[in-house]
């Protein structure tokens, strides 16, 4: 009986809490799947049904295989380079050192920077005339002349990339740090009398329980980087011809660029749909680490 | 309970009517206006120019907003879609057949009195039509210039500017085999309407054309093939900066004032910033002329870059915005600030005070804005407009040949 009533109680107290999100994230994704199925416009006008035709027409269209492979393209090469960053990075604070703690806060910096600085900073290293960057280069002499790296549909991608990983590993790292520290001690010592070397050691010891934090971090960093809009837009707007133009920007101009809030929201939809397999893979994990547990 | 009750309405009164008294002793009335702050006036010049406003009508207060220029059409139809915002914004010439179909912009056509329209120059009241109806007044009267580097030009032994594109090139080509400098022309690529605006006076001296007289594209043959050729040949002999590709306008401005370029292709508010001392390392050495002309075709060229003031639809004092727009386009305040931006009057241009320091830009100005050509007049320019960005782009990055990129925005554009 007192059971049922601390039910009925933490419904009643989750109400409120419910009809807010309810209205803040369910009504706007109701509204957007039935606008992916009209022909509505961003003002103006009436909007009729038009059934999947927005779907099969952002299917079929070659820029949007385009943008999705650029997104890919960006997901693969920002998280891969985020997690080997990132989890070099915690082993070496893992060390004992003198000003280890003051490093730790210091690598937080660049994730806590909003994007939008982060892009315009990045934008200025990369600058064709002054930017550090090809300063660097000019001085170490791997290059020759400055180049203008957002302005190449060779580099601009990649460039967009590094930027992307200096702001993002930090968070990878502490995730890895915050593993490494759960290691026990003695299985460490263990392994050192034993006689295993670092690499044994790494891949026996801390692996196993680097890797169910590590993957959580990758997943959550996939689905941000799926999702990446403001660094590109700031950087390059989806230029040098299209070269970084992600899904994000392709839903952005559709929806109101071009005022086609209808295909918009079917692709916007497909981005959703994507972002929530890569969601429920997280989840499954999370719960699998806590079983594990 | 029901002295609670009591209390608790006549605090809300009492509340009320003090809110009501202090919004009821002035009768005031409060415009939102939305502008952007980049290139022409500066925000300061906007914010002195409402200030004056304010002063001589106390019953009206304007709350000013700026955004760049690349978030101006997006903010405006976002505010619109939510049915509340600004009463008054800045559109540029590219809009007004979008938002008159949408219902964005107020019609004023019955607003603007005959001595409005006689005295205002011919050209600059094209910005604000479509289908023979005014949808504000123009307010910023721009077009793209030729500036060169006078210093250099005399170095390399020219003593004027280049009349022609064929002849632009011959003197950069001198200029760069002198080793005066690396990169003679310097130009806004970037994809980005800026890179439309450079194509389109190019466009313009070829006598090309965007859509033929049947409305299909036509900027894939003749002087719009023409205008690409030309961009990606400099661009292959080294007489443009390869940099331009990511360039807006304000790099070019920094490129060229720091003595980095012979030429350079910008609006009229690069003029006085490149001749002070200040923003400017060449200031002094700064020549301004109308963009070239092609032989046997034109003498010149020009791109209509304008951009007006109109009243949104949802605004609920479109008597007072358009008091604010009719002083802002006021001929006494556009002379006041010619500086950055040159007056939408045809008796402004003998004015000794907007003429005066910058002679050389009033007498380009008179010559260009006659010649002011068009960008697409279609409620789809955006589609048009990113399509156009993407085959200049793909050209000049040599992935695709004029030919092959602007056929195809030509296939894209010709199912909008």
């Amino acid at each position: 009986m007192s059971v049922g009533w601390t039910g009925v109680r933490s419904w009643l107290l989750l109400l409120p809490l419910l009809a807010v999100m309810t209205l803040i994230i369910g009504w706007p994704l109701i509204e957007t799947v039935r606008i992916s199925f009209t022909d509505a416009r961003l003002v103006g006008g009436e909007s009729h049904w038009v059934g999947l035709a927005n779907f099969s027409k952002v299917l079929a269209s070659p820029q949007f295989h385009q943008v999705l492979w650029t997104t890919i393209l960006f997901v693969l090469i920002s998280v891969t380079a985020e997690v080997v960053l990132g989890v070099l990075a915690a082993l070496l604070l893992d060390q004992q050192f003198v000003g280890r703690s003051f490093l730790r806060a210091l690598m937080i910096l660049p994730w806590a920077l909003p994007t939008v600085v982060n892009a315009t900073m990045w934008r200025l290293i990369y600058n064709p005339d002054f930017g550090a960057f090809n300063a660097l280069l000019t001085q170490t002499g791997l290059i020759a002349d400055y180049r203008s790296w957002l302005g190449e549909t060779q580099t601009a991608l990649y460039a967009v990339c590094l930027a992307d990983v200096w702001k993002n590993f930090p968070l990878v790292a502490l995730i890895a740090l915050a593993a490494l520290q759960s290691v026990p001690r003695e299985l460490k010592a263990a392994a050192i009398i034993d006689g295993a070397g670092p690499l044994a050691r790494f891949r026996t010891v801390t692996l196993p329980y680097l890797a169910g934090p590590l993957t959580v971090a990758i997943v959550l960093r996939m689905i941000e980087a799926f999702k990446v809009f403001d660094i590109i837009w700031v950087m390059t707007r989806g230029g040098p011809a299209n070269s970084t133009r992600t899904v994000s920007i392709f839903v952005y101009q559709e929806a109101f660029s071009f005022q086609h809030a209808g295909t918009g929201a079917s692709a916007a939809l497909m981005v959703v749909l994507i972002s929530a397999v890569l969601i429920s893979t997280y989840v499954t994990m999370l719960r699998r680490q806590s079983e594990i547990r | 309970m029901l002295g609670k009750t009591r209390t608790l309405l006549l605090s809300a009164a009492v509340l009320s009517g003090a809110l009501m008294g202090s919004s009821g002793g002035h009768a005031e009335t409060a415009l939102n206006a939305l502008f952007m702050s980049q290139a022409a006036y500066s925000e300061d010049d906007v914010r002195a120019m409402t200030a004056d406003f304010m002063k001589e009508h106390p019953d009206i207060k304007v709350n000013l907003e700026f955004v760049p220029y690349e978030g101006l059409r997006d903010k405006t139809l976002l505010a619109q879609g939510a049915g509340s915002g600004f009463d008054v914004v800045l559109f540029d010439v590219i809009w007004p057949a979008e938002f008159a179909q949408n219902k964005v912009l107020r019609d004023v056509t019955d607003r603007v009195t005959p001595d409005m329209n006689k005295g205002v120059l011919p050209g600059a009241w094209t910005t604000v039509e479509y289908s023979g109806k005014r949808y504000g007044m123009p307010w910023i009267l721009d077009t793209k210039y030729l500036f060169y580097n006078t210093e250099m030009l005399s170095k390399a032994g020219f003593s004027a500017p280049p009349k022609t594109w064929t002849e632009l090139q011959e003197q950069a080509k001198a200029i760069k085999q002198k080793g005066i400098v690396e990169y003679p022309i310097v130009w806004s690529w970037a994809q980005a309407e800026a890179a439309i605006c450079d194509y389109t006076t190019l466009v313009a001296a070829n006598q090309g054309q965007f859509f033929d007289s049947s409305g299909k594209p036509a900027f894939q043959k003749g002087g719009g093939l023409e205008a690409l050729t030309y961009m990606l040949n400099t661009e292959v002999e080294g007489l443009s900066n390869p940099h331009s590709r990511e360039y807006l306008e304000e790099d070019v401005r920094r490129v060229f004032s720091s003595g980095q370029a012979a030429f350079a292709l910008n609006w009229t508010y690069m003029y006085n910033l490149a001749n002070d001392p200040k923003e400017s390392q060449v200031a002094g050495k700064v020549g301004v002329a109308p963009a070239p002309g092609v032989e046997g075709k034109t003498e010149a060229s020009a791109v209509n870059g304008s951009m007006g003031l109109g009243i949104t639809t949802t605004s609920k004092h479109p008597d007072e915005a358009w008091t604010y727009i009719t002083y802002m386009t006021s001929k006494p305040v556009q002379e006041k600030y010619a500086r950055l931006s040159l007056p939408i009057w045809a008796a402004s241009y003998t004015e000794p005070s907007v003429t005066k320091g910058q002679e050389p830009l009033v007498a380009a100005a008179q010559k260009s804005l006659g010649l002011m050509f068009p960008r697409p007049t279609t409620p789809k320019y955006q589609e048009l407009s990113t399509a156009l960005q993407q085959a200049i782009q793909s050209t000049l990055q040599k992935s695709e040949s004029p030919e092959q990129a602007l056929q195809s925005a030509a296939q894209s554009a010709g199912g909008l």
